[in-house]
This record gives structure tokens, sequence and C-alpha cells, in this order.
């Protein structure tokens, strides 16, 4: 066993881009449970915009374009869950797990002809002399652009939310939604527009899997990233700075976990690779024994169904 | 005086039901409207169509001279019409300024609309802090936040369902104060409520609605509440009899009981003692929210207490949970009636089983008595005059105040020794309502031990011997009801909770 071999800068660097994919995920998550909506179907909302991204990165040779597709094929079958729990009132619960399993299938479907294929160049940020500087260089100038906009969207999210009306209105929806609806606000289009956003962020996460982190395609590549941004979402306590801050945790642990295993640490392989999960659950465990806040702070009308009784 | 609103016959009818049926009234500059009915007369639906909610099938309103129809809140806030709600219609997680700018078309900053909210707030005798999380606030407070809300865009009509079923009569005054200010500053108020006294008090011109037409118009200073009743019920109600008599031995004892909530927003109960003798009602009052609830749930056996905390005859009870205190004939009724008292999805037999089977016997060796059980809710319908076409039918199907026939007539027909009910006539008209009090009153005439807990202060009392409040948690000494004057009853309340007259 050698753990100087695990360097602390290279360490950070790379689980920032570990943790990208989940902050996405669980980012565009936190927006849909704000407005009062429990979505299950991360997972087959980011695998989607993993197999869209990839096979549109690769037939146009432009990551960008991949990129934007994939957060299109991501709202667009959140859609699908939209209309059906906010039109048709099903259950979100049956509902998210159903677009899940749907998300899997019709990604494994659609990525047929791709496995194998290596996915088009990202441009990486690499500005001479400053992305050379020690420590500060690798860790924060020389990044793909998506961890920066993952980063300015966990600040506009936050902004988004705490200052302006839409983002009020947003959390009157989620908190109070007969409220909300005696007010005359549209309930059921507010909660729309977020479940889109919400899938949008899922479908650049799953692209930023199969674009930059892996890069390449496989069946069931996301393995279980979007139960993890579910987590995440509760573990923040529904608040975009801890849902970074949980999202790098975990990103860190990942990262860590490949580094003692490559430097030959004496633990079962297994046990490593669970441990992320495990540490989330235990996390999860804490923060749900303390019952008055973390219930304080959880939407009050998440994952009940709107239907205006009049 | 010309005319504000105008409307004529609106009609809106559901599948099943004319909700409004052809309604028409105008409402003057500066008046203050009342709109009288019993639950289902139609009052909410109408002021729905008012405030944009709802559109009418049939009818136009005029408001100021101009056709008005609103489609939206929006358009008839624009128009110069706001509303109070029944069911507060603020946000528990946001604080109170978020909660204003919620209700506006154009709020200002939230620095701004603070400072507006301190001074509105303070100009009609309603302090508010703009900064608090509403989740915070009393009932009383909730509903200044409304108001303000209301106030801030310069109402011309202003509509008010409801308001005074959560407050104080010291809050009631206030509040009385507040809406006579606005009067003489010209606007108009279409005031909506069942407290017949308070109409005569506050209004200068009422309609009444029954099954959705209009029945009658009247200037309800001229009128005695017992005739307004009587134009809303269609019928003379009969007042509630009993007997004097003199109540037994103490069968209920609670001493020192304090217990935490199990929700978040709740309150917890903080060294609750009393007695309560045979054929005796204890009747608890106190604005909704102050532990009404738990105290509920911790005699039910819902929330278990420490085991010296409820006593029944000596014997020590407080760690039993509901279904050995059905063994001892404990009995209680919740508030809440669907998803608390009765199983909405559920028929009416398999709801007079959950509570019935320990004292009816309805099990035997763990199979239900599906014979025994029907006929025992059958019973509960014919004794109750359930209105129901059977005991197969869904809880979810009946109207709310044959539910809560069919909830309090399922104990009482358990022969309890203790029954203790919560808000045993929330949401029923008057008839049915008489007739739970009677049941009630007969009960406690058999001998049993019975408290109510109500927010309806005229329905305590009615039916109580001894009467205490609720505030914070904390329970007032139990006094007896008669010669209780309402000041009195209030300050057991808890006051006016620091409000002001408006100068």
């Amino acid at each position: 066993m050698d753990l100087s071999s695990i360097n602390p800068v290279f360490l950070i660097a790379s689980l920032m881009v570990a943790a990208t994919p989940i902050l996405l995920a669980a980012l565009g998550e936190m927006v849909v449970e704000k407005a009062g909506v429990l979505n299950l179907g991360v997972e087959g909302m980011m695998i989607t915009g993993a197999v869209c991204g990839f096979i549109v990165a690769v037939e146009s040779g432009s990551p960008t374009l991949g990129f934007i597709c994939a957060a299109l094929g991501g709202a667009l079958l959140s859609l699908l869950f939209g209309v059906l729990t906010q039109f048709l009132l099903s259950n979100q619960v049956a509902t998210g797990l159903g677009l899940t399993l749907f998300g899997l299938g019709l990604s494994a479907l659609m990525g047929q002809g791709y496995i194998g294929i290596k996915a088009p160049e990202v441009f990486r940020l690499d500005i001479p002399v400053i992305s050379d500087i020690p420590v500060l260089g690798p860790i924060l100038f020389s990044h793909d652009l998506m961890v920066y906009l993952s980063l300015a969207l966990v600040a506009g999210v936050w902004a988004g939310l705490k200052y302006t009306r839409a983002g009020m209105i947003l959390r009157a929806v989620g908190e109070n939604h007969d409220a909300a609806h005696a007010l005359g606000y549209k309930v059921v289009r507010i909660r729309l527009m977020a479940i889109a956003f919400g899938g949008a962020c899922a479908g650049l996460g799953g692209a930023y899997l199969s674009l930059i982190r892996v890069p390449q395609w496989t069946e069931g590549m996301t393995a279980g990233a979007g139960w993890i941004a579910l987590a995440l979402v509760v573990f923040a306590s529904w608040k975009a700075g801890r849902v970074l801050l949980g999202a790098y945790l975990f990103g860190g642990i990942t990262v860590l976990q490949l580094n003692l295993q490559a430097a030959g640490v004496a633990i079962p392989v297994e046990y490593l690779s669970m441990s992320p999960y495990l540490i989330t659950i235990i996390v999860l465990v804490i923060i749900s024994a303390d019952k008055s806040r973390a219930a304080l702070n959880a939407p009050a009308s998440l994952g009940r169904s709107f239907h205006a009784s009049n | 005086m010309t005319a504000l609103l105008k409307l004529e016959g609106l009609t809106k009818a559901y599948p099943g039901v004319v909700a409004n049926d052809d309604v028409s009234f105008e409402i003057r500059k500066g008046e203050v409207h009342a709109l009288l009915g019993e639950n289902g007369a139609g009052k909410s639906t109408l002021v729905k169509m008012i405030y944009g909610l709802v559109k009418p099938d049939r009818g136009q309103m005029e408001f100021d001279g101009v056709p008005f129809a609103p489609v939206e809140p929006r358009a008839a806030r624009a128009t110069g019409v706001a509303m109070v709600f029944q069911h507060f219609s603020l946000f528990e997680a946001l604080d109170v300024a978020e909660n204003v700018a919620l209700g506006m078309e154009n709020p200002p900053s939230q620095r701004e609309l603070a400072a507006r909210i301190r001074e509105v707030s303070e100009a009609y005798g309603l302090p508010l802090d703009p900064h608090r999380t509403v989740g915070d606030l009393s009932a009383g407070e909730r509903q200044r936040v409304e108001i303000i809300r209301c106030l801030l865009q310069d109402p011309k009509l202003l509509i008010m369902d409801e308001p005074t079923s959560v407050l104080t009569p010291q809050e009631v005054e206030i509040l009385f104060q507040t809406l006579r200010k606005l009067q003489s500053e010209g606007t108009s108020i279409l005031y909506i409520s069942h407290k017949l006294e308070e109409i005569r008090a506050l209004c200068d011109g009422a309609t009444v609605l029954r099954l959705g037409k209009v029945v009658g118009r009247c200037d309800p200073r001229e009128k005695s509440a017992a005739e307004l009743a009587e134009m809303m019920v269609g019928s003379k109600l009969q007042p509630p009899i009993r007997d004097a008599h003199e109540p037994g031995d103490v069968v209920l004892e609670v001493s020192n009981l304090s217990q935490a909530s199990h929700s978040a927003f709740g309150t917890a109960l903080k060294d609750i003692s009393f007695t309560v003798r045979a054929g005796e009602v204890l009747g608890i009052g106190g604005v909704a929210g102050n532990g009404q609830d738990e105290l509920l749930s911790a005699l039910s056996g819902e929330s278990p207490a420490a085991r010296h905390a409820v006593k029944i005859g000596g014997e020590e009870i407080g760690h039993m949970g509901p279904n050995q205190r059905r063994q001892i004939a404990v009995l209680a009724a919740p508030e809440e009636r669907l998803g608390h008292a009765a199983a909405p999805g559920m028929s009416l037999t398999e709801n007079a089983l959950l509570t019935g089977a320990v004292r009816q016997g309805l099990t035997k060796n763990g199979f239900l008595k599906w014979g025994d059980t029907r006929a025992f809710a059958e019973l509960i319908i014919k004794e109750f005059d359930v209105r129901t076409p059977g005991p197969e039918n869904a809880a979810r199907s009946l109207s709310g105040g044959n539910l809560q026939k069919f909830v309090i007539g399922r104990e009482v027909l358990q022969r309890p020794e203790v029954l203790v009910v919560n808000q045993p006539t929330w949401g029923v008209d008057a008839s049915a309502a008489a007739a739970i009090r009677q049941s009630i009153l007969d009960l406690a005439e058999a001998g049993a031990a019975i408290v109510v807990i109500s927010q309806d202060l005229d329905e305590l009392m009615e039916i109580s011997d001894r009467f205490a409040a609720l505030n914070e948690g904390r329970m007032s000494k139990p006094q007896p009801a008669r010669g209780l004057t309402m000041e009195e009853i209030g300050l057991m309340m808890g006051g006016a909770h620091d409000m002001e007259v408006a100068s």
C-alpha cells in the first residue's frame, strides 16, 4: 500500500469532475421539489440525456450541440412525467419509478449502434500561465466548461429562488398549492416548467457522463447516479449551496475510493465501491433523525397532486 | 348611495348540484353587506365568482357601473376586489412580506414593501412584523397578514369569508373596528358569516341564501338573531334541552400532563390538570392550534402520555393505546372527519368496524363478523339520521354534516363512560348541529363524563357545565360555565394577543 501516490491537488480537481453529473441532476431535482413535485425519474432522465447527447455529439461532431440535445431529451422525457402527474393526476412516486425504467430501456434501444465509439473531444480551459499555477491552476482553471456552467447554475438557482419574484412564486406553489391557486397563480403551468427544468438538468448531467467523464456510451452507465442525486436533495435540505457541498463530498468519496484501490489498500474492492452509497445513507439517517428541522424545510406540498376544486 | 357591485341572475351548476341559482343583489358604496346561509347554501361559490376563481354559467355582474366578468383573480384585483379567505391562503414557510407580495400585482422591492406593511398595519391597529415566518404566527396574526395584503391594494370591495371563526372575542372586536374604519373611508365590504350576532352588530344589509337561491333580504339591525336563523334554515330551531342534575364521582382525572407535539408547527401541552365527573360536560375553548389536537391525542391514546398523567376512576391509564382505552370505555372522536375520524375510501360498515370492533365485539378469533358490523352501522345511520342510501357507501361520498353525525354516533352508541370530542359540529348545518349537541347531552345525562373541545363558544356555553380554555398548550382553570361573560372567556383564551384598537 502506498498512500503517497495519492496527490491531493489532483484528487480535488478530479472530484469536481466526478461530482458534476450528480450536481447538475440534483440541482434540477431540487427546483422540481421546491415546486412541490417529487420526480423519482432522475435516473431515467439522466441516462436518456446521456444517450441523446452522445448520439448527437458523435453524429455532428459537436459536443456543444450534444449537450443542448441532451438537455432537450431530458426535458422532453420529464414532460411525459409532467403530463401524467399534472394533467392526469397519476401518482407521482409510481410515475417517477416508471419513468426511470422507461428511460433505461429507451436509452438502451437508442444507443445500440453506438457502443464502443469514442466521443468527440470537449473543449477544456487551458489558459497559459494561469492554468499552470501550482495547486490553484489544476483545481480552478483547467476544467471543461460544463464544470463552470454547473457552478454558475448553483449560484443562479440559489439567487433565483431567493431574490426573484418567479422564485418566490415557485416556492409558494410548492408550499401550499391551494393557496397559490386561490391567489390566481397557474399551479400546473409553473410545475410543468419546473419539471422541464429538472429534466433538462438531469439530461445535462447524463451527457456529462457520456461525453466527458467516461467518455463513451454503455448501457446503464449512470449506475445509480440519479438516485444519489435524489438523496442529495434531501441531504441538502432543499438548499442550493448544500447541494453543491453534498455533491462534492460524494464526488470526493468516489474519487478517493478509486485512488485507494489504485494505491492497493487492503480492503476488498466491494467495500470501497459501496462506501459512497453507505455514507450517503448514514448522512440521510442522521439528518432525518432530527425530525423537526428536516421537516421544516421540506416543501409542504411535496408529492401531493393538485386539482383545482372549482 | 349608488351601487358598487350589482349581480344579476348569477347561476352556477356543478354535476348533481346547482350551487347558485339565479342570484341577484347589489352592494352599495360604503356598505357592509352580509351574505347569510348555512353550509352548502352557495355562499363560497358566489364569492369565488366575484373574485374570478369560478366562471358563472349565466348572469352578469356590474362593478361601478361597468360590466364586470373577471376571468382570473388577477383581473378582479385590478378592478378593486380583494378577498380574505376562510381557510387562510398563506404560505407557512415564507415570511410575512413574501406572503403579502404574492397577493399583489406589482409589488415594490421587499424593503419598501416591509416599510409599507409596518405603516398600514399600524394605521389600522394590526401590528405586524414583516420579517416573521408565517408558520410561527397565531391565527389572529395570520388573518392580519391577509387583511393587510388586501389593504395594500386600496380595494373598493373587500370580501371576507368567515373571518371570525378563529378569533378570540377581543380580536373580533378589533377586527370590527378596522372594518368600520374602512367603511368610513368608503370601502364596501361583503361579509360572510353564520354568526348572527356579529352580523347584527356590523352589517347594514343582508342577503340570505338557501340551497343556492336568494330567499330573503333584510336589514339585520332590525331583525333578531332568531329571525335571521329562521330565514337561513327555513324552519324554527329547537335549542338543546337538558335537565339539571348533580354530577357524580370524578371519572376522568388528568394531572400535570405535559407532552411535545408530533407535528412541526404543533403546540406542546404544558402541565395540564383537570377532572371531569360522571354526568358532567367540560367544554374546552381556545383559538385553533393552541394544543387542541394534542390534547385529544393524549386523551384518546393516540400519543400515549406518562402513566400517571391520565387516570380513569383512579386507575392510571396514561400509557395505554386507543384500543386498550376503548376496552375500558374511554372513546374519542377527532376533529378531522376525512382521514382521522373516518377512512375516506372505506364503506360506512368498515368505518363502523374500525373503532367499534373492541366494544361491540365485531371480531371473533381474528375474523370479522360482517353481519353484526353491518347491523351496527345501520343502527348508527338510523339513530343519528345519517342521510345516505346505505352503509355500503364510502365515507367520502357523504356530506360533511352527515359524516360528522356518523362519526359522533359511532362513538356515542358504544356507551362510553368517558367521551372526548373535538369540534363536534364543525361545518355542520344548524339543525344537524342541534341534534349532535342533544346526543352529547343525553349521553351525559346517562352518566358519562364528557370533554368537548370546540372553537364555537356559543356551542360550548350551550352544553358545558364547566368551561376552560387552551392557550399555547396551557389550560386555564375550569370555571362553571353558567354566568361567564364574553370578556372573561376572552381573557381565559389569551386575550387579544397584543392587538390594539384602531385609532
